[in-house]
């Protein structure tokens, strides 16, 4: 589709911060920061409300430039990459935003079609299918395809971001805090449904969360963003003896206990 | 029954096996290469009336008299998507929940749950019921409806809205006096450079049209009674209220549109702020107290604008000013003064009708925003005539 030197990319970590820097003014959110998205993982990033998970996620899908470091894809320098290499990686990522980010002046179906519309020549009745197939598989009625967003609640709206975020097939898909604002039941659906699709599609997911039960139930490995930079990058079991306050009160706490975490501590 | 190759193509090669329809998929079947695969896999099933799902009769099943089931061989395939696995499943020939058996070999668990989440996904999909043959007469009557409710609802939340401002003028502490001077200012002062210059082009335009066509009869100097008339009883206040429909009235829409979408009207009344008081009455005061004042300098420019143009006509400001005092009777300004506050009200309560009554989309902003303009001018506009018949009853 694109002139890409496929033999170039590195395909073992699509995605690398190396030694990233956020500011706002002289508010330094982020410092030295390095993390890396290994391909056919999940990885789960926690961290205190405010300590910059989402414009972690923000620098690694470029919507913000980092004042300092290197965001790699696939091996490169953002900023060093061609085009066709970069809409390489655009159409091969699928992002879930908090809210769901759907457009409200289209319909559900619409939404999914977007990014069908902008990356494939597909014509419109195949395009529309899949869209309602996309639209099944993340557990949402036919009937929900002709609804607008603002007709949703905000689970259902949640299931057709994820929807849209699927609709090109994506290698990475990067999950905004998918299960914030969902009940429990609609909560650990959301997880098997990740789990399904990544076993299914081969995914690679970067999820920024807090709820405990996903991390337990999804994530490959966990990272800590805490103190300006990742603490510790690795398998739950071992985030979880991570010797900071910090961690030791996140995941020592009664919800974390809940969620069965507390007794490997 | 011996093993026949049926139809081949370079992403798959389909066989009937003992009554079984196996499909061997090759190389990729992704997002990027399923558009030419699709069009032949459909071609090619439809030549082995594999398409053709039986319609007629009680029986909406699929058409199984030739083949019992659908083997997918996936060994040779490369890489599969949920596009290309949906492709690969229209060969179950789904209909209205009913499939085909369907079994695959080769295949690693991901293509397998890839493949049953397609085939769900296609088992699920329902057919779009065809809107009827009435559908655009029952649209039409639904948009006539529509209008009727519309109306009602306007008139029921003016009424409504008067009780509100009358309740607050009994007890004046109750008035937000900030907020109302401050609308005063976007309202009144903010609009009246345009009101002056526009209300001062039409005054021109009026005596510059009127001395032509009564200098034929030689009666030029009645273009003076024509401009005073004119521009006092109509052009000043309608100018005034037109524009405060596309300037103020938009504007209350889409701020307490866009309040009502991010629920923050719903916290005011949890709260208990009573919306009426706080956010529809401010505004309606200041087009209340706005209008007037507007009207007033529109009529002073209107008439600005209608000497100039006579001056250069050869009647001098002087003669001017002369003759419109002598002719032109006080009651044509207090005409159209009169008129200013109640074209106001209904600006004002139109636009806060129309932005209480958004949705949660974007799109319905932009609706409301539309209808909130379009309803006042016509309502401005009929109000006119109205005014007209009542003001030609009472010899004013």
């Amino acid at each position: 589709m694109h002139s890409v030197d496929y033999g170039k990319l590195d395909f073992s970590v699509p995605v690398e911060a190396i030694g990233i820097r956020s500011q706002f003014g002289s508010n330094v959110i982020h410092e030295n920061l390095n993390l890396q998205l290994r391909s056919g993982e999940i990885l789960g990033v926690v961290g205190g409300s405010g300590s910059g998970k989402s414009v972690l996620l923000n620098t690694l899908l470029g919507l913000k430039r980092p004042d300092g470091g290197v965001v790699n894809i696939f091996g490169h320098d953002r900023k060093n990459i061609t085009e066709s290499e970069l809409k390489y990686f655009e159409t091969r990522v699928g992002v879930l935003f908090q809210g769901g980010a759907l457009f409200s002046s289209l319909n559900v179906r619409e939404n999914i079609m977007v990014p069908m519309r902008l990356h494939t020549n597909l014509p419109v009745p195949l395009m529309r299918e899949l869209a309602d197939m996309k639209l099944n598989m993340v557990g949402l009625p036919m009937t929900a395809a002709r609804l607008y967003p603002s007709d949703l609640s905000g689970g259902m709206r949640k299931r057709a971001g994820l929807a849209r975020a699927l609709a090109l097939d994506p290698r990475i898909l990067f999950l905004d805090e998918p299960t914030a604002g969902l009940d429990p039941v609609g909560a650990t659906a959301f997880d098997e449904l990740i789990l399904e699709l990544r076993e299914a599609l081969g995914l690679t997911i970067f999820m920024v969360t807090h709820d405990l039960d996903t991390l337990f139930a999804t994530c490959d490995r966990v990272a800590v963003l805490v103190d300006k930079h990742i603490a510790i990058a690795d398998t739950l079991d071992k985030v979880v003896r991570y010797d900071h306050p910090w961690v030791a009160e996140y995941f020592g706490g009664p919800r974390s206990r809940a969620a069965g975490l507390g007794d490997a501590r | 029954m011996s093993a026949s190759v049926q139809n081949s193509h370079e992403a798959y090669r389909l066989e009937i096996d003992q009554g079984q329809l196996i499909v061997h998929a090759f190389g990729r079947w992704t997002l990027a290469t399923i558009k030419p695969i699709d069009r032949a896999l459909k071609a090619d099933l439809l030549a082995l009336g594999y398409g053709k799902v039986k319609t007629s009769g009680e029986d909406y099943g699929v058409d199984d008299t030739e083949f019992g089931g659908v083997v997918f061989d996936f060994k040779e395939l490369v890489r599969i998507d949920t596009a290309g696995a949906f492709i690969l499943t229209r060969t179950i020939g789904c209909h209205d929940g009913m499939c085909r058996m369907w079994r695959v070999r080769n295949a690693n668990p991901g293509q397998k749950i890839l493949l049953s989440a397609a085939a769900e996904a296609s088992a699920g999909m329902a057919m779009q019921p065809p809107k009827p043959w009435y559908d655009p007469l029952s649209r039409l009557g639904e948009g006539f409806l529509n209008g009727l409710r519309e109306t009602y609802e306007t008139i029921a939340f003016f009424g409504h809205f008067c009780v509100i401002l009358f309740k607050m003028l009994l007890r004046p502490q109750r008035i937000r006096w900030k907020s109302v001077f401050s609308h005063i200012e976007n309202v009144g002062l903010d609009a009246l450079p345009i009101v002056v210059v526009l209300s001062f082009f039409i005054g021109c335009v009026l005596a510059f049209m009127g001395s032509d066509l009564l200098e034929a009869f030689g009666a030029k100097v009645f273009v003076v009674d024509l401009v005073g008339l004119a521009v006092l009883r109509e052009f000043a206040v309608l100018i005034t209220a037109i524009l405060m429909a596309g300037r103020s009235n938009s504007a209350f829409t889409a701020e307490i549109g866009s309040m009502k979408m991010r629920q923050e009207i719903d916290a005011m009344t949890v709260i208990g702020l009573n919306v009426g008081e706080t956010l529809v009455a401010p505004r309606a005061l200041a087009c209340l107290v706005s209008a007037p004042i507007l009207t007033f300098f529109a009529m002073v420019s209107g008439l600005l604008g209608g000497m100039l143009v006579t001056w250069s006509q050869g009647i001098s400001p002087i003669l001017f000013t002369a003759r419109i005092t002598e002719v032109v009777s006080i009651n044509h300004f207090w005409v159209g003064m009169a008129k200013a506050p109640v074209f106001a009200l209904v600006i004002a309560i139109i636009g806060c009708r129309q932005g209480l009554a958004v949705g949660g989309s974007v799109e319905s902003l932009g609706r409301r925003t539309t209808t909130s303009v379009v309803q006042a001018i016509f309502a401005i506009i009929l109000l006119d005539a109205m005014f007209a018949m009542l003001f030609l009853k009472m010899d004013v």
